[in-house]
C-alpha cells in the first residue's frame, strides 16, 4: 500500500498474570525511585488535562497530613469515550496496582474508585477483584483499602473537585483552585486523583520500566494511549495507539474514505477539518510545527453526510444541560450559544451574530470556573470557524 | 504576625498578609473590583465571575475574591480582556434576569442594576432568556417574597441560610439551564423550615428576595379619619435607620425618627422599649419562679434552662428543629406582641378609644415579626394585636415618599403612655442585651442590691462572640429568695441560628448546663436583623452595637423595674408580673412543627 500504518500497541489489555509479583516488587522499591520512574516515563494524565502523573504523586506525598486519599476517577462521561469501562472490565488489577503504589508513595491508606453511575453493572465484578486485592495488599504488608463510590450521572462530577464534593455528599460543583487536590482534596485532605487509564499505564511502567514507555510517542507526548473510535468508521472500537500521530494518519486507518472532519477529545475537544488533518498531531504539547491536541481519547469521525450545525447544536445542548450551573459564563453562556446558533440558522439573527458568540466563547474560556465551561470554546470555535457556511445556510 | 506577600496591582506595589486574597489587596490600594457573589459575612463562592482580573503569566483570568495572593504576583484589574469579559458576564446575567427595573422593589438599591449602569450595558443583543424560563413568584409567606425571575444564582442566600442560620431552607436545585435556588420540594416559603429571619433578604444583591411590604396598608390606615394609628419602634431601628439617609452606620437617630413618625401622621408615637421593660418584669419573674419550683419545690415538670422568646425567628427555629424544648421557652410574648396586646386593651381604655378603631403598627428590624404578628395566638386583645409590621427599610421608604428631609428634622420625644423606657430596654437590640437587662432587674429583686458591675455594664454578656457564657454568684439574698443563696446562676447567649444550633446541640448532649439562655436569630442580635438597612457586614453591625450601648449609657434610667410607666401599668392594670391579666395578655404558647 505504501501508506504509513499506525503503530498499534498492546500493553494495557495484555493479560499479565504476574501482577502479584509486580505489586510486591513495586512496594519494595523506595518511594523516591518510584517517583523518578514515573516522572522519567513522561506519563501524563490520560483524562485529557495531561498533568504529569509522577509530579502529582510527589506533591501529594509532600503535602502535610495524616490522612490522605487515592481516588481513581472512573466517571467516564465525555461523549464518545468508552475506554475506561473496558479497562475496568478486562484488567482491573492493573488499576488497583497503580492505586496501591500511589498509596505507598503518597502515604495514603484509603482509596476510592469513583464509578460512573451508568457502570453500576461493573460493581460485582470490581468488588470481587477488590476483595482479592485486599488480601494481596495484606500479604505484601500494605495497609490500603479500596472502596467503590457510585456516581449519580452528572457529567460535571468527572471534574476532579466536583467529584470530591459529590463524594462528600454535597452538590457536584467544582471548587475554586488553588488549592489543588494534592494539598486539599477529598474531605480537605491531600488526595491523588488519577484517571483509570493513567493508573493502568503506571502498571506498564512498573512492570517494564520507564524506558519502554518513554520509547513510545514523541517529545512531550510519551507512551501509548487508548482511543475510543466512533462515528463514520467501518471499524469502531477501542485502540491503543502511540501518541504523536497526525490526524491524517489516523483518518487513513479508520475512516470510511469520506471523512470531512474529526472531533478529537469529545464534546469538550476540538474539531479538526480535512484541510488540517496533516498538520495536526495527537498529543500534549506542540511539536515544532503544527498543532497538537490533547485528548481524553475520543475520536469521532464525520463524513460528508453530516451537518456540522447539528453536531455543534448537539454538543451545546449537552453542555447547557450538564453545566453545574454555578458560574455565570458557563451556565448562561451555554444557553446563549445554543439559542444563538439556532437563531442564526433560523435567520432571526444575522450571520455576524456568530462573531459575537465567538467572542463570548473567549470570555467563557478565560473566566469559567472549571474545565467544562472553559472548554466549550474548543468545539464551538473550531466548528464555527471551519464550517461557518453550515451554521448559516 | 503572618508573613507579608508583595505583589503589584495595576503596577502599584502592595504588601499584604499571606492567605489574603487579590480582592483584599486591591481594597488596600483603594482599587474597586466589582463583586456580586462575594459577601463579607459569607464563605467564598467565586461563582458570579464579575470580579475576574488578569494575572500576568496566566492564560485564564482569575477571580479576585477567591484567589490568594502570592509573592511577585502581577495583577491587572482594568485591562481590555478584563473589561470585555466583565461586560460579557454582566450581559449574561441580565439575559437571565427579569430586568423590569422601574417596577422592581429594589429599584435603586440593586447591585446588578448598579453594575449594569456602571458598565453602560445599553446595547446588549444577547437573547432574552426570561420568556423561556418557568420562573416562580412566591408571595405566600407573610415575611418574604421570593421572585425567581430576579435571581442571579449567586447563592448568597443559600450560603446565608446554611452558614449563618443552619436551616438550609434555601438550596440549589437542578443543574445547567434549569439550575435555580429553591426550597424543599419547591414548596412555598411559608411551608418550609424557613425562620422568616430575612437574612437572605439583606444578603441578596437583587430583588429576588425582598420583604413583603405593608407600606400601602399603613398609608391607608393613616389616611382613614376613623382610625387611631399607633406606632411602636423597636430598639434596633433607631441605630440603623440613619443609614438609609446616608448617615454613618452607628448614628443614633431616635429623636429624628420620632419626629418623622409624627410627620407621617401617626396618632401616637410609642416605644417597643416600654414593652421590653415589661418583658423583663415578666420574664425575670418567670425565671425566678422556675428556679424556685425546680430548686425548692423539686418540681420535675419545670424545664431549665429557660430560653428567651423575644426573637420570632428563633421561636420558629425551635419549633421546627428542637420541638422537644418548647417547654423551655419563656411563655412571655415578644415585646412587639406585648405592646400589641396592650395597645388594644390598656391603651384603648386609658385613651377612651374603641379598640376596633385602633390600628397598631410596629417598626421592626425584623421580617420574622411580620410572621409573628400573623400567628393565630397573637389575638389576645380580641383583635389582631399588631396589624402591620414595617421593617426599618419600609419606614425609610415612607419617610422618603412623604418628602420629609430626615437629616434636617428637629429631634422629638416619644408620646406618653407606653412611650417611656429605660436603658435596659434599648439594649434588647444587641446580642446579650436581654440577658443583661434581665440580670440588672432579677439580681436586684433577689439581693436588694444592684448588679456588681461598674455603671451596670455587664461586660461578660456583651460583644460579638457567637456563643457567650457567663455566671453570676448570688450572695446574701433577701428573705424571699434565701434558697438562692450561694447559687451560681449560669447563663449563655447565642446569636445567629448556626450558633444557636451549636448551643442547643451541646445542651442536648449534656455537654453544658445553664439556668438561663438568651438566643437571637440574627447575627449581632436585632441590630443585624433581616429588616435592617442593606448592606450589612461585621463592621456595620459593630458600629450599630456601639450605638446601642451608647444609647443605654445616655438614658437617665437603666433598670426596667424603675420605669415609672411600668410601675404605673402594674398598679392600674396588670396587678403583678405573671398575674391573671399578664397571663392572658402577655404570655403565649408554641407549636411543634415538622422539619419537612
Amino acid at each position: 500500500m505504501g501508506k504509513k500504518q499506525l503503530r498499534r500497541v498492546d500493553l494495557i489489555f495484555a493479560n499479565d498474570d504476574d501482577y502479584l509479583q509486580i505489586l510486591k516488587k513495586s512496594l519494595d522499591i523506595p518511594t523516591e525511585e518510584i517517583i523518578n520512574e514515573m516522572i522519567n516515563s513522561g506519563l501524563k494524565g490520560r483524562g485529557g488535562a495531561g498533568f504529569p502523573t509522577g509530579l502529582k504523586w510527589k506533591l501529594t506525598g509532600e503535602s502535610k497530613g495524616k490522612q490522605k486519599y487515592i481516588i481513581c476517577n472512573a466517571d467516564e462521561g465525555e461523549p464518545g469515550t468508552f475506554k475506561d469501562r473496558e479497562i475496568l472490565t478486562q484488567v482491573p488489577y492493573k488499576v488497583l496496582t497503580g492505586m496501591a503504589v500511589a498509596a505507598k508513595v503518597a502515604g495514603a491508606t484509603k482509596g476510592y474508585i469513583y464509578l460512573r453511575g451508568e457502570y453500576r453493572f461493573l460493581v460485582p465484578l470490581l468488588n470481587k477483584e477488590i476483595e482479592k486485592f485486599h488480601v494481596l495488599c495484606k500479604d505484601a504488608g500494605l495497609d490500603f483499602k479500596v472502596e467503590i463510590f457510585l456516581g449519580s450521572g452528572a457529567y460535571i462530577c468527572g471534574e476532579e473537585s466536583a467529584l470530591m464534593e459529590s463524594m462528600e455528599g454535597k452538590r457536584g460543583e467544582p471548587r475554586n483552585k488553588p488549592p489543588y487536590p494534592t494539598e486539599v482534596g477529598y474531605m480537605g485532605k491531600p488526595t491523588v486523583i488519577n484517571n483509570v487509564e493513567t493508573l493502568a499505564h503506571t502498571f506498564t511502567i512498573l512492570k517494564y520500566g520507564a524506558k519502554k514507555f518513554r520509547d513510545l510517542g514523541v517529545q512531550d507526548s510519551r507512551g501509548s494511549k487508548l482511543f475510543s473510535v466512533s462515528g463514520d468508521t467501518p471499524i469502531p472500537g477501542i485502540y491503543e495507539l502511540e501518541l504523536g500521530m497526525t490526524v491524517q494518519d489516523f483518518v487513513d486507518d479508520f475512516s470510511d474514505g469520506d471523512c470531512k472532519a474529526v472531533q478529537v477529545g469529545g464534546a469538550s475537544g476540538f474539531l479538526v477539518p480535512r484541510k488540517r488533518f496533516a498538520e495536526t498531531n495527537i498529543g500534549y504539547q506542540g511539536k515544532l510545527t503544527g498543532i497538537s491536541l490533547p485528548t481524553g481519547g475520543s475520536m469521532m469521525l464525520f463524513n460528508s453526510s453530516r451537518s456540522m450545525f447539528n453536531v455543534l447544536d448537539n454538543y451545546l445542548d449537552f453542555f447547557q444541560e450538564e453545566s453545574c450551573g454555578q458560574c455565570t459564563p458557563c451556565r448562561v453562556g451555554c444557553q446563549q450559544l445554543v439559542k444563538g446558533i439556532e437563531a442564526v440558522k433560523r435567520g432571526d439573527k444575522p450571520a455576524s451574530y456568530l462573531d459575537k458568540l465567538l467572542k463570548l466563547t473567549d470570555t467563557m474560556k478565560y473566566t469559567a470556573k472549571c474545565g467544562l465551561g472553559q472548554s466549550v470554546a474548543n468545539s464551538f470555535q473550531s466548528i464555527v470557524e471551519n464550517f461557518r457556511e453550515e451554521m448559516i445556510y | 504576625m503572618s508573613k507579608m506577600i508583595n505583589l503589584t496591582i495595576n503596577g502599584i506595589a502592595v504588601s499584604i498578609e499571606q492567605s489574603k486574597t487579590v480582592l483584599e489587596a486591591a481594597e488596600k490600594l483603594n482599587i474597586t473590583i466589582p463583586v456580586l457573589c462575594y459577601h463579607k459575612d459569607l464563605c467564598i463562592a467565586g461563582n458570579c465571575r464579575v470580579c475576574v482580573v488578569e494575572q500576568i503569566g496566566s492564560q485564564k483570568l482569575i477571580p479576585a475574591c477567591a484567589t490568594p495572593v502570592f509573592e511577585g504576583m502581577e495583577i491587572q484589574t482594568n485591562s481590555l480582556v478584563v473589561r470585555n469579559s466583565r461586560k460579557h458576564i454582566i450581559e449574561l446575567l441580565l439575559s437571565e434576569h427579569n430586568a423590569d427595573c422601574t417596577k422592581c422593589y429594589k429599584n435603586g438599591s440593586c447591585e446588578l442594576q448598579e453594575l449594569a449602569s456602571e458598565y453602560k450595558i445599553t446595547n446588549s443583543d444577547f437573547i432574552d432568556l426570561v420568556p423561556l424560563k418557568n420562573y416562580k413568584y412566591d408571595d405566600l409567606s407573610p415575611s418574604i417574597i421570593k421572585d425567581d425571575s430576579k435571581c442571579i444564582r449567586c447563592q448568597r442566600c443559600v450560603r446565608t441560610c446554611n452558614e449563618i442560620q443552619h436551616l438550609s431552607a434555601l438550596e440549589v436545585a437542578y443543574k445547567g439551564d434549569h439550575m435555580k435556588i429553591s426550597t424543599f420540594a419547591e414548596k412555598p416559603m411559608n411551608d418550609v423550615v424557613c425562620s422568616n429571619c430575612g437574612q437572605c433578604i439583606i444578603h441578596c444583591p437583587t430583588g429576588a428576595l425582598v420583604e413583603k411590604n405593608y407600606i400601602e396598608e399603613v398609608w391607608d390606615a393613616l389616611g382613614d379619619p376613623n382610625k387611631h394609628v399607633v406606632v411602636q419602634t423597636a430598639p434596633a431601628v433607631r441605630v440603623g435607620l440613619g443609614e438609609e439617609f446616608e448617615s454613618k452606620s452607628g448614628d443614633r437617630v431616635t429623636g429624628k425618627m420620632v419626629a418623622a413618625l409624627k410627620r407621617l401622621g401617626f396618632d401616637s408615637v410609642l416605644d417597643t422599649d416600654f414593652s421590653a421593660d415589661l418583658t423583663i418584669m415578666e420574664e425575670g419573674t418567670e425565671l425566678l419562679t422556675r428556679l424556685k419550683q425546680a430548686l425548692v419545690d423539686g418540681d420535675k415538670k419545670v424545664q431549665l434552662p429557660m430560653f428567651t422568646s423575644c426573637s420570632p425567628g428563633w421561636i420558629k427555629f425551635v419549633e421546627h428543629t428542637f420541638p422537644e424544648y418548647l417547654n423551655n421557652l419563656s411563655t412571655c410574648k415578644s415585646p412587639q406582641q406585648m405592646f400589641g396586646a396592650l395597645a388594644k386593651t390598656y391603651y384603648a381604655q386609658k385613651r377612651s378609644i374603641p379598640a376596633e378603631n385602633i390600628v397598631s403598627v410596629s417598626v421592626m428590624p425584623c421580617t420574622a415579626k411580620k410572621f409573628e404578628a400573623n400567628r393565630p395566638e397573637m389575638r389576645d386583645s380580641g383583635y389582631q394585636d399588631v396589624d402591620y409590621v414595617l421593617t426599618t427599610r419600609e419606614l425609610a421608604i415612607m419617610i422618603k415618599q412623604a418628602g420629609i428631609e430626615f437629616n434636617n428634622l428637629e429631634q422629638d420625644n416619644f408620646d406618653k403612655l407606653m412611650g417611656n423606657s429605660t436603658g435596659a430596654a434599648v439594649i434588647f437590640g444587641a446580642t446579650g442585651g436581654v440577658m443583661e437587662a434581665a440580670l440588672r432587674t432579677a439580681y436586684e429583686i433577689v439581693t436588694g442590691r444592684e448588679v456588681p458591675f461598674k455603671n451596670l455594664e455587664i461586660l461578660p454578656v456583651r460583644g460579638i462572640e457567637g456563643i457567650k457564657e457567663a455566671s453570676i454568684l448570688i450572695e446574701n439574698p433577701v428573705d424571699d429568695w434565701k434558697f438562692l443563696d450561694g447559687v451560681e446562676l449560669k447563663c449563655a447567649i447565642a446569636h445567629g441560628l448556626e450558633n444557636a444550633h451549636q448551643l442547643m446541640t451541646n445542651l442536648k448532649n449534656g455537654k453544658s448546663e445553664y439556668h438561663f439562655v438568651e438566643i437571637m436569630a440574627c447575627p449581632g442580635g436585632c441590630l443585624g436583623g433581616g429588616g435592617q438597612p442593606i448592606p450589612t457586614s461585621p463592621e456595620i453591625r459593630k458600629k450599630r452595637m456601639e450605638a446601642i450601648y451608647a444609647e443605654d449609657g445616655a438614658m437617665p434610667l437603666r433598670k426596667s423595674h424603675e420605669n415609672p410607666e411600668i410601675v404605673q401599668i402594674y398598679k392600674e392594670f396588670l396587678d403583678k408580673p405573671l398575674g391573671h391579666k399578664s397571663h392572658k395578655l402577655l404570655h403565649t404558647h408554641y407549636t411543634p412543627r415538622e422539619r419537612y
